[in-house]
């Protein structure tokens, strides 16, 4: 079994704020994954609002949040176990949101640290 | 000194399992854990001299009363004979502890004060969990070791190997009843409401014992549970979340199996053999249990036990799916992705809940192929009866083994 992480990207960040049924909806993706015993880490969110997100730049230069520059932002992410990445990325397939929000999921091995 | 369990008398069994663990709670405060064994054996003698006595004379009035009367001449005896032999082999005992000896009471606060104690005793984190929970099967539920090995699917010998290190190490320990610290009651309080948990669970669930065994142990488990809500200490968000669970599956006790032991599916239930009372208990202590923000997995269990009492209400199912939905993040248990998945397929039909089942791959389970020959059975008669079959290949239990049988032979009628 490998271990893959799954970084949620989204586009607006007016879709940050799921509505109750988009709520249930990725519970229900998160706890499948979780009932085939295969969540390794069940993550957590990053908040992209003002005050809560700043990026650090050589030179000192500080500036708010990743969403002046790029396009989408990342909103989160969990860690996976697989065999292998095409049954992380079958997982991430299944996720309900990005489908109708738009965004992305990258799906990328992780390399313990010793 | 071992206690008859087959008396022909209904009564006796039955206020063994009630009144044992209690004795030996009070007698061993004054003992001490360190001799432990000496309680046991006073409790034990109480009981061989009760099942002789009544044999002959009958029951009497007060038959507790009785118990407990001759419990404690027999303490008063030992220690008579200790005190000749520790006067006149050894030095003269300690004055203090006469006047502990002499303070036997066996009141209903001196009883739940011993218990309590006797609990954190019992459940020393230097024993393994399974270890715990045998001890607390013997000490605090009175089960033979024959039947805690039936509960463990294991061999007596290992049982009884399991219970003499665990009782070494209680003794190792050291562990003082009577000077129980805050930190320490704390720190194990954890471990105790897994125990009482698991406790319940084995009588809620096993399918190893007669019912009214099983009753026993669930009422024990609740009682356990409520002195644990008596004491300021160890009254807390989660305890009563525990108790709340206990209530609410408790109150379903009678519903869910039939005269011969058999398990009554929950849509099949008679839901007029619900104990409302233990229902409302489960309420008042469900309210309890959240006046903080903390959320653990007796919370979630409580509420999906809740759910399930509660009228019908076109959101239950949702509610109670995601109430899974958390549960299986706070803890991954074959049985809660199962129980999680027959939810699912409340909401969103068995199409959907078929794949989502089979992504699980617990092949080796009963229940998974129980729940997958109920998915399949509106729509591929041959592979819900296969994995029915499945089903009886994979289960222990005789009872569950005919159920699935009689379930197999009905689909077959639908067929033809």
């Amino acid at each position: 079994m490998k271990e893959f992480a799954l970084i949620f990207r989204l586009k607006d960040i007016a879709d940050f704020k799921p509505s109750p049924e988009q709520m249930q909806e990725r519970m229900n993706w998160l706890a499948s994954i979780a009932a085939q015993n295969k969540l390794v880490d069940k993550g957590n969110t990053l908040l992209p609002i003002p005050g809560s997100a700043k990026t650090v730049k050589p030179n000192n230069v500080v500036t708010d949040g990743p969403y002046t520059e790029i396009k989408e932002f990342i909103s989160g992410y969990i860690v996976v176990s697989a065999e292998n990445i095409d049954e992380a990325v079958e997982m991430a397939k299944a996720n309900p949101i990005f489908d109708q929000v738009g965004g992305n999921i990258e799906v990328r091995e992780v390399l313990r640290r010793e | 000194m071992k206690v008859q369990h087959q008396s022909h008398d209904e009564l006796l069994p039955h206020l063994f399992r009630q009144e044992y663990a209690k004795m030996t709670a009070v007698l061993c405060r004054h003992f001490g854990l360190k001799h432990i064994e000496i309680a046991e054996d006073i409790a034990s003698d109480t009981f061989l001299k009760a099942s002789e006595n009544w044999a002959i004379n009958g029951i009497p009035e007060n038959p507790t009363a009785w118990l407990y009367a001759v419990a404690k001449n027999k303490t008063k005896d030992y220690f008579k004979h200790v005190a000749v032999f520790e006067t006149q082999v050894k030095e003269a005992i300690k004055p203090t502890e006469i006047e502990a000896e002499n303070d036997f009471e066996l009141s209903s606060q001196n009883i739940s004060d011993s218990q309590l104690a006797m609990i954190f005793a019992v459940c020393n984190p230097t024993n393994s969990t399974e270890a715990q929970i045998c001890l607390a099967l013997q000490i605090l539920c009175g089960f033979s070791v024959e039947e805690i090995a039936n509960a463990f699917l294991s061999k007596t010998e290992t049982i009884k190997k399991r219970l003499l290190r665990a009782r070494a190490n209680l003794r190792n320990d050291d562990f003082q009843i009577k000077s129980l610290s805050e930190t320490a009651i704390k720190s194990r309080l954890d471990t105790v409401l897994k125990t009482l948990y698991l406790l319940f669970n084995e009588g809620y669930f096993s399918k190893t014992y007669r019912r009214q065994i099983r009753k026993d142990f669930c009422s024990e488990a609740i009682r356990l549970t409520l002195i644990l809500t008596e004491n300021p200490l160890t009254d807390t968000p989660q305890t009563n979340a525990l108790l709340a669970l206990m209530c609410f599956q408790g109150s379903r006790l009678e519903a869910r199996t039939n005269e011969k032991g058999e398990a009554v599916l929950f849509d099949e239930q008679d839901r007029r053999l619900w104990d409302t009372t233990l229902i409302a208990k489960g309420n008042y202590f469900l309210v309890n249990a959240c006046n903080n923000n903390e959320i653990s997995k007796y919370h979630l269990e409580a509420g999906i036990a809740y759910w399930h009492t509660a009228p019908a209400d076109q959101n239950k199912w949702q509610h109670i799916l995601q109430l899974y939905n958390r549960l299986i993040l706070v803890e991954y248990s074959p049985i809660t992705a199962l129980n999680r998945t027959f939810a699912f397929a409340k909401v969103y039909g068995h199409d959907k809940a078929i794949t989502e089942a089979e992504k699980l791959q617990l092949t080796g389970n009963t229940y998974y192929h129980e729940l997958l020959g109920y998915l399949y059975a509106d729509t591929d008669l041959d592979k819900a009866i296969a994995h029915y079959e499945q089903a009886i290949r994979h289960t222990k239990s005789k009872t569950e083994k005919l159920t699935l049988i009689k379930e197999i032979a009905r689909l077959k009628e639908t067929r033809t």
